[in-house]
Parts: structure tokens; sequence; C-alpha cells
């Protein structure tokens, strides 16, 4: 069996069937996970009790559509016993002692852990690059990164490794590495997902999101992970709907708006070319397409690293070195214990993002940066529910250009951050929004953004599934695989 | 412009340490993107109120009673360094600074 071909629904139906265990698939997976990591570098730990929680699963028998099917985990996601790093040295050695609430959930409907795949550290970047652990690479060119911080979970994706793997973005972090990978990636609207034991980078933006090669995959696993949950008191009470039941790729009197500002200079003309066919593809199902402005939307990178940044220095404090993770040796008095742990632990990346964001709320820069920001934050946010007010979808390029080279921008932080352009404002917003694989542009996968109004992932499925439907882009084998079949 | 003693600055309210020979490096990249920040500047904001917080609840209320979570035993695992269930840490306070 090739998993690869194969879908959450298609595996279901062998289980069910008894043409596969559990087991037989959880070991098929691990397999094909460790003959393809020295090259893809896609998981810092695999679940060798993966097995083991398998055969439970064969014993309790297959109930619910995600029993015994294998998925990858972020490492930034606590897992009880399996070693959770966020791709920091930092955390080299850290054994979670509880799951994070989306772990205890998939738990529940009998998914199997396969293993903690890999990001950039602490999930800033856009690349994988500044991962402790090395750097992941694109399944369509392994000269390529496969985008960031949730690079691991896509990857892994693209290559057929899992046929679902969870992210989280915090600024484009699924979004945009399921368009450098071909691949679709939903993040949720903030608050849909609990993110109790979701190692904090920024709170007011981290949400946890699913990927996979099918729309319909993501629909069942996001139905699963999503609620209410006591422990996250930003979680929300709204009853969760079957996303995968509800599916429809009926787009007639749907209602599009194209910001016009997402077209902006420096977009690749073949991305946008791609993204027009995909526009033009939604009118012909019987949608409306139409023009909107953004003026704010100039602002949304600075407004971003400024709260982002923040947020981070503050939900970094705890790592001194005391309780867990690093700790320096030879060190003379608490200070330095303090001082040597993180800045022998913490890498650069890392490090820029604490001190921007101590300098955002240091005395003097707290008003002109942190809450200057906080304000253009409302100012754009009241744009885009403007916006969603008159129309049910806002749609645009997910990212400016396809996989760039690995090494290309790491020496660059403000180009890598300028990347994030198009996949920040649904996280100012809160809003769901989603990348569905839209076409190629030089044998390069390119992605449709779809943002979608507060708890209408519905509507985002939907969308992204006639657009899947029309083009079956899962079909497509990543090029540098090929040769490997 | 964001000089290399506010860096320095900066770093140390942060509990980090810059080595001499990246000071410079990271001087120029945090000037760049401060510098890119600063734009924010010219966004009229006259009257309107900063969102620090997202979300649809505003306050959760919930019984004031205890629940079990991790034990003593559980909670020591990840601990570098333990003696007598106690997490040991070096010296708090300096013998120099109290003389």
């Amino acid at each position: 069996m090739d998993i690869k071909k194969e879908t959450i629904a298609s595996l279901h139906e062998k289980l069910v069937n008894k043409d596969i265990t559990a087991e037989q698939l959880a070991a098929q997976t691990l397999d094909n996970i460790k003959a393809n990591e020295k090259q893809l570098n896609t998981f810092i730990t695999v679940n060798d009790k993966a097995i083991e929680d398998a055969k439970k699963v064969d014993a309790e028998g297959i109930n619910g559509p995600l029993a015994g099917i294998p998925i990858g985990i972020k490492d930034n996601i606590v897992t009880n016993g399996i070693k959770t790093t966020a791709a920091s040295k930092i955390l080299y050695n850290f054994m979670p002692v509880y799951s994070a609430t989306v772990m205890e959930k998939l738990a529940a409907a009998g998914a199997i852990d396969a293993g903690k795949t890999n990001l950039d550290e602490f999930a800033m970047g856009s690349s994988t690059e500044t991962s402790f652990y090395g750097t992941s690479v694109n399944p369509w060119d392994f000269s390529r990164v496969p985008g960031g911080s949730s690079g691991g979970s896509a990857a892994a994706v693209a290559a057929g490794e899992v046929v679902a793997a969870l992210g989280t973005d915090t600024g484009g972090s699924i979004r945009q590495p399921a368009a450098f990978n071909g691949i679709f990636g939903i993040k949720p609207t903030y608050g849909r997902v609990s993110r109790w034991g979701v190692i904090a980078f920024a709170s007011s933006l981290d949400q946890v999101g699913v990927m996979s090669k099918r729309v319909e995959d993501s629909a069942t696993v996001l139905s699963v992970i999503a609620g209410h949950d006591a422990h996250d008191s930003t979680s929300s009470e709204k009853e969760v709907p079957d996303y995968r039941a509800n599916l429809s790729k009926d787009m007639h009197g749907v209602k599009i708006a194209v910001p016009k500002e997402f077209w902006h200079e420096g977009t690749h003309p073949d991305v946008l070319d791609n993204v027009n066919k995909a526009l033009d593809a939604y009118k012909k199902m019987g949608a409306t397409v139409e023009e909107v402005s953004l003026p704010t939307l100039k602002h949304a990178v600075e407004v971003y690293y400024v709260l982002a940044s923040s947020e981070a220095s503050s939900n970094l404090q705890r790592y001194d070195g005391v309780r867990y993770g690093y700790r320096a040796k030879d060190v003379k008095n608490i200070k330095d214990l303090f001082v040597n742990s993180r800045s022998e632990g913490f890498g650069d990346e890392v490090k820029r993002r604490i001190m921007l964001g101590t300098f955002a709320l240091s005395a003097g820069a707290y008003d002109a940066y942190f809450k200057k920001a906080a304000e253009v934050r409302t100012i754009f946010i009241n744009e885009m529910n403007d916006v969603l007010k008159d129309y049910d979808l806002i749609m645009g390029p997910s990212t400016t250009t396809p996989a760039f080279k690995i090494g290309e921008k790491v020496d660059d932080p403000l180009a890598m951050y300028m990347n994030d352009i198009l996949t920040i404002p649904a996280n100012l917003a809160g809003l769901p929004a989603a990348s569905v694989p839209a076409g190629l542009a030089d044998g390069l996968p390119v992605g449709l953004q779809i943002i979608g109004k507060p708890f209408a992932e519905q509507s985002v499925f939907n969308a992204a599934y006639a657009l899947q439907e029309e083009n079956k882009f899962y079909e497509q084998i990543p090029t540098a695989l090929k040769g490997e079949d | 412009m964001i000089s290399k003693d506010e860096i320095l600055h900066v770093a140390a309210l942060a509990n980090l340490k810059i080595d001499a020979n990246e000071v410079d490096s990271f001087v120029s990249q945090l000037d760049k993107i401060v510098g890119m920040e600063s734009k924010l500047a010219s966004v009229d904001t006259t009257g309107v109120e900063p969102t620090y917080n997202m979300g649809d609840t505003n306050s959760v209320f919930r019984e004031d009673k205890g629940i079990h979570t991790q034990t003593r035993e559980q909670m020591l695992e990840n601990v570098p360094e333990v003696e007598d269930n106690l997490i040991k840490v070096p010296t708090i306070v300096d013998k120099e600074d109290d003389e």
C-alpha cells in the first residue's frame, strides 16, 4: 500500500474491512518515515510507541473516522512521555508529563501520534531553517525550504509519510508551508481550538490547525480537535460542526472579495497567474468576485512583528534553566544560570525576537511601539470585518513567491519577515484562513488563500473543496520524489 | 537609529548575553527591523482603542475547588538538579554582594 495515494477515508475503509490492521499501518508509517528521514528531515522525534498504541486500537475496534490513523504532530504541541522540543536546544531533553488538549482529543478518537515534526525554533520563522535540529527540505525540490514554521508537518504530508498533520499558525505558519508543499492547510478562527499544552509564542495570535493533501481530511481532523476547553479561557463554547459531513462544492451566489493590496508589486507574476486562474474557476462555478481595498494592509507586517515579538518576549521568560530544559554549566550564581542557560539555549532568531519584544515593551518605547501597534491592529481588524460584512470570503495568494532556496534569506531577517505579509492579516483579525493548491509555477506549488468570517470554517472548507475537485492537485506527486517510485 | 548601547541594555533586560563578535550584526539587523516598525507612527490612531487580547469570552468563572493534576515526582522529572525532592540552584545571593 502506498500511503501517498491514501486518504483518511480510504485508510478507514481498509481498517474497517480488515485489509490492514492499525498495527500494520503504524509499522508501515514508521518504516516510511525512517526511510525518508535522511533526505527530508521532517521529524524531530519518531514515536516508537506508535505500534503499541495501534495494537490497543485494534483491540478496541475501529470506532470513528480517525481510529488507527497515524498523524504527524508539530513539535511545539506537548505530548505526554514523548520528547517535545519546539525545535530548540533549550528544550532538547524536555519530556512532558501531560498532553495538550488536542492530543487528548486525538487519542480519544483513536488517532495514532506518528511522531513530532520539525519547525522553526519556537515556531519563529518561515523556512524551518532556525530549527536546532536542522532544516527540513521541500519534497518538490530538495534545494528549497518547505516553508515554516510548520515545515516538517507540511513536507511530511506532501511526501506521503502521513495523511494529515497538526500545525500551529501565528502569522502564516500553517498556510505558507501548505502553499510551498502543494497541500491544504487551515488555521481556524482564534478560539476554535484549545491552546492548552501548545508551547506559547504569541498568545493573541497562536492557533492550532490541520494540514493534509485533501480538504476533506483536514475537515475530519478539525471536527475532532476543535471545541471548548476549561483549560483555555479563550476557547469558544460555540458548537463544533461536522465539517466533513457538511462539505459542499456549490459556489453559487458566494461573494468573494479580492483585496487589491494583495496584488502588491513584490508578488511573483506566476503566483498571481495561478491565483487569477483559480478566481476565474470560482466565477465559472457561480461565485461573484469583486475587488476591495484594505488600505492598512501595508502596516500589517509592522503591527505583527511588534505584537508577536512582545508577546514572545513575555512568554519565553519561563525558560531559565531552573525547572526543565537546558541548564548552563559552571555558573557562579542564579543570575548567571538564567543568562547563560538562555544565551546558550536559544538560537539567534529567537534572541532577535525576544530583544525586539523587550524593546517594544520597555519604558520609553511602549507607547510608540507596543500600544501603537495594538491600536493599528484595531483599525486593521475593523477593515477586515467591514469587508466581511458585504462578502462571504476574502481571497488572494497565500505567499508572494513559491518556495525559496535554502540559505537564500536566512541572513536577512527583514526579507524573511516581509514574506508573511499575505498571511498575517487573518491572525491579526483572528479569522479562519486556509491555503489550497492552485497550480504550479515553474514546477513549484502555488497556494490560493481563503479567509472566512469568524467561525465560518465551513465556508472556507467548502470553497477549498470546490477548487480541489476542479484541479485535483492532490493527484500530483512532488517532483523530487518522482524518481523514487 | 537604535544604538549598540540600547541593544546591550535590551539584552540585559531580557537576561540574554550577546557575544562580542555578534553584537554588530544584531545591532544592524535589529536597527533595520525597528526602522520598519517605526512606520507605524504615520498611522493616525487618535481615539482608537488598542487590541491586546483576542477571543469572544471576557471573564470565565469556575468553582473554587482544587483539582488533581501532576504529582510531586512528575513535577520534578524534568528538573536538571534535584536534592531531597527540592529543585537545586546555585547561590542566589552572592557573598561579595553581602560585604
